[in-house]
């Protein structure tokens, strides 16, 4: 689905990502996780080609990304980020819509992929007509991840999207979300710092430290078989992934 | 914003093709910024008129300097000039007396030069009547036994070929206190005796009025300031009735004539129109048909002329500050040049713009838009740039993560967003604007500095307030109709709180 082969990046003297491969599985959910300034959301940002590479080559569905292919390649991606990213300017609805139109579909295409959608995420219909400043945060996510699904993408890319929500909302959330993830066997990545998240989430963990992968697992294996002391320091430094731990081994 | 803009381009169209801009006039005659040269124009338009049925006047224009590129420019084909400042001041560098000499040196500009009217204006040096009397001082040689005497001279007197330092030396005058000031304020010094000598004109209306003894030149000091008319040679081909109609006034206009006409403007009230009509009613027994402007009508022009320059050189700085502030985003370093460039002209006096226009344009309403478009491009450069360059990154990358094609990225998410700001800018421009076009009326563009600068001029407070109260509500009119806009223009989720 999504490789990286040799990819490394740099901010002026700062090395964000060091020289990494790595191959993110069709139809699962892989978690990128590691503390602040590990480059997780670099990693991301490199995949949908926001920023491109130092070295080494991202390529999608076996096309490497280019400065020229990467708008329609994109077409294939749903992005979503922590504030939903939503267009202060125009309706639920027209954030929605906005590629779909932008792409010239029809009118009756737009609308039953819009149905299909406040169905599968739950969102109140008499929302769409209102501005993202008018939405709860829950439901700017809602509105977000519709947008992002809409042109029905082969990949999610998500960068903690319940960052900025109450726990309430976010546990809410997470639930469905997962229940999203699950009926629609899409690929997708996830950012986190949130250990509990993450083994919520993700069949496949990727625990990152200064621009680089520390391991590569499910949560049981960073538990049981940590690669070295830090990742048994990271699971440990947070509180929720024990309950998770223990949900996902029941 | 379609709409608008559409709308912008429907009235820029309706504004170029309206009168202001037509030169179908045969005869387009210029004056000087001062009360005596208007009615020689008004007397040259009138004659003009009535011999070839058309005439513009453009009145005062400016000072000499402003006349003499006018009138060889093209921008006007005649004007009223005085033989002592053709020899002094335009030409100079050429050492020229005789009328002879005057006419050849203005043949190689392709001028011709009527013959004199008939009054000599030349500089004279003037006091209080009992002043003078109570010092014993007729002539200007007396002034020299007087160091004490306080001298006020006009800002030009003070430093012409043969104003005050000539004066000084052929005199040998001692006076150590001597300011320049306007000549209109010096009257109002010499009333209140702050002053003790002025530099006048002979034909002044005020030497009466005020009372003035006018200084005996015993040494010859002043030149011979014969008034006679400049114009374009190629006027005799195409207006030659004119020409014609015009030689009446050669050797008609004695100095009592002239100084009564002077008279009858700044102190009777008359407007030029009347008085010159009236003269030649009276002294030639001609009768011209001519129509004074009412207040309405001046209003309603001014009106049409203030807002043509205004709208013409916003749009145009918007057509051209928009794409400049978007640039300015895109290559930040060419924005650093272009921001940098646009600061500048800013810094630049609005008056010295204008007058840097006129070499370039001429004088009038293309040379006032041309400033005036100049001085509206900082507010809505800066504010595009400010605008996008504040849209919030994750807002920027999810446009581009969408997939998203600049243009459309540009159209659909990032002018939006910035409208707000960009409108402010426009807002302000426009606001600025319409004070500044009234400077314009300093190149004869018309508008409502047109009516301030003669209401100064004669000193008409209501003729001021013509201009001034129009001015301020048109201003306040246009930041209504941009606070109105902003509902059409900024979309309604930026206007939403909460």
């Amino acid at each position: 689905m999504l490789k990286l082969r040799g990819v490394s990046k740099h901010f002026g003297q700062t090395t964000a990502i060091r020289p990494l491969d790595l191959e993110i599985p069709a139809g699962r959910t892989t978690v990128l996780i590691g503390p602040s300034g590990c480059g997780k959301s670099t990693l991301l940002r490199l995949m949908i080609g926001l920023i491109q590479p130092d070295t080494g080559t991202v390529s999608f569905e076996d096309t490497a990304l280019t400065t020229s292919n990467i708008a329609s390649l994109r077409h294939r991606m749903g992005y979503v980020i922590q504030d939903g990213g939503l267009f202060p300017h125009l309706t639920a609805q027209e954030n929605i819509e906005l590629m779909a139109r932008h792409l010239s579909w029809d009118g009756s295409r737009i609308a039953s992929r819009l149905s299909e959608l406040v169905d599968l995420t739950h969102f109140p219909v008499d929302g769409l007509e209102r501005y993202p400043v008018q939405l709860s945060g829950g439901q700017r996510q809602r509105v977000s991840l519709m947008r992002a699904l809409m042109l029905d993408p082969h990949v999610l890319l998500l960068d903690e999207p319940l960052g900025s929500l109450d726990p309430m909302v976010r546990s809410d959330l997470q639930a469905e979300l997962k229940s999203i993830f699950d009926t629609l066997k899409k690929t997708v990545v996830l950012v986190t710092h949130d250990m509990g998240e993450a083994g919520f989430f993700g069949n496949q963990i990727l625990l990152l430290r200064d621009g680089g992968i520390v391991q590569q697992g499910t949560l049981a294996e960073l538990v049981t078989t940590p690669s070295n002391p830090f990742v048994t320091r990271f699971v440990n430094a947070q509180r929720s992934p024990l309950d998770a731990f223990g949900e996902n081994a029941s | 914003m379609k709409q608008v803009f559409t709308s912008l381009v429907c009235v820029i169209v309706v504004c170029l093709s309206s009168p202001a801009f037509g030169k179908n006039q045969n005869v387009t005659v210029g004056s000087k910024s001062f009360t005596e040269s208007v009615v020689l124009g008004e007397l040259v338009s009138h004659l003009a008129r009535s011999a070839d049925g058309s005439a513009i006047h453009r009145q005062a224009m400016g000072g000499t300097r402003v006349l003499w590129n006018a009138l060889n420019n093209g921008d006007i084909d005649i004007y009223p000039e005085y033989t002592g400042t053709i020899t002094q001041e335009i030409l100079s560098g050429q050492k020229i007396t005789g009328m002879k000499d005057i006419r050849q040196a203005i043949a190689a500009h392709g001028l011709r030069m009527s013959r004199p009217l008939g009054f000599n204006n030349t500089y004279a040096i003037g006091m209080k009547e009992p002043r003078a009397n109570e010092l014993g001082i007729t002539t200007v040689s007396d002034l020299r036994t007087h160091p004490d005497l306080r001298f006020g001279f006009s800002n030009e007197f003070m430093d012409r070929g043969d104003g005050w330092p000539s004066l000084r030396n052929t005199y040998a005058l001692p006076q150590q206190h001597v300011n320049g000031l306007e000549h209109d304020l010096a009257y109002r010094g010499l009333e209140s005796g702050s002053i003790d000598a002025i530099d006048l004109y002979m034909t002044d209306a005020d030497i009466q009025y005020y009372q003035l003894r006018v200084l005996e030149d015993d040494l010859s000091h002043f030149p011979e300031y014969d008034a006679v008319l400049l114009y374009r040679e190629d006027l005799e081909r195409r207006a030659p009735r004119v020409i014609s109609a015009i030689r009446i006034l050669e050797g008609n206009i004695s100095e009592t004539e002239m100084r009564a006409m002077n008279a009858q403007v700044k102190i009777e009230r008359n407007t030029e129109t009347r008085t010159a009509a009236d003269f030649l009613k009276t002294k030639l027994g001609l009768t011209v048909q001519y129509s004074e402007e009412s207040i309405a009508d001046r209003v309603f022009r001014t009106t049409r002329e203030h807002i043509v320059l205004v709208m013409i050189s916003l749009s145009a700085a918007i057509l051209i500050a928009l794409p400049l502030g978007i640039i300015a985003v895109r290559l930040p370093r060419l924005g650093h040049v272009i921001l940098g460039m646009v600061g500048v002209v800013q810094t630049i006096p609005a008056l010295a713009l204008l007058v840097f226009m006129i070499p370039l344009l001429g004088i009038g309403v293309p040379a006032a838009i041309a400033a005036l478009f100049l001085y509206s491009l900082l507010p809505i450069v800066r504010n595009t740039y400010t605008g996008l360059h504040d849209i919030p990154h994750p807002l920027r990358e999810s446009a581009e993560a969408l997939g998203l094609p600049p243009h459309v990225r540009l159209r659909r998410i990032e002018l939006p967003l910035a409208s707000r700001s960009i409108l402010a800018g426009i807002k302000t421009s426009a606001v600025i604007n319409v004070g500044f076009a009234t400077l314009g009326a300093f190149i004869a563009a018309g508008g409502y500095g047109e009516s301030i600068l003669t209401g100064i001029r004669l000193d008409d407070m209501s003729l001021i307030l013509q201009g001034a109260i129009p001015a301020a509500l048109l201003a306040l009119a246009v930041q209504g109709l941009f606070e109105l806009m902003e509902r059409v223009v900024v979309p309604r989720g930026l206007r939403l709180t909460a």
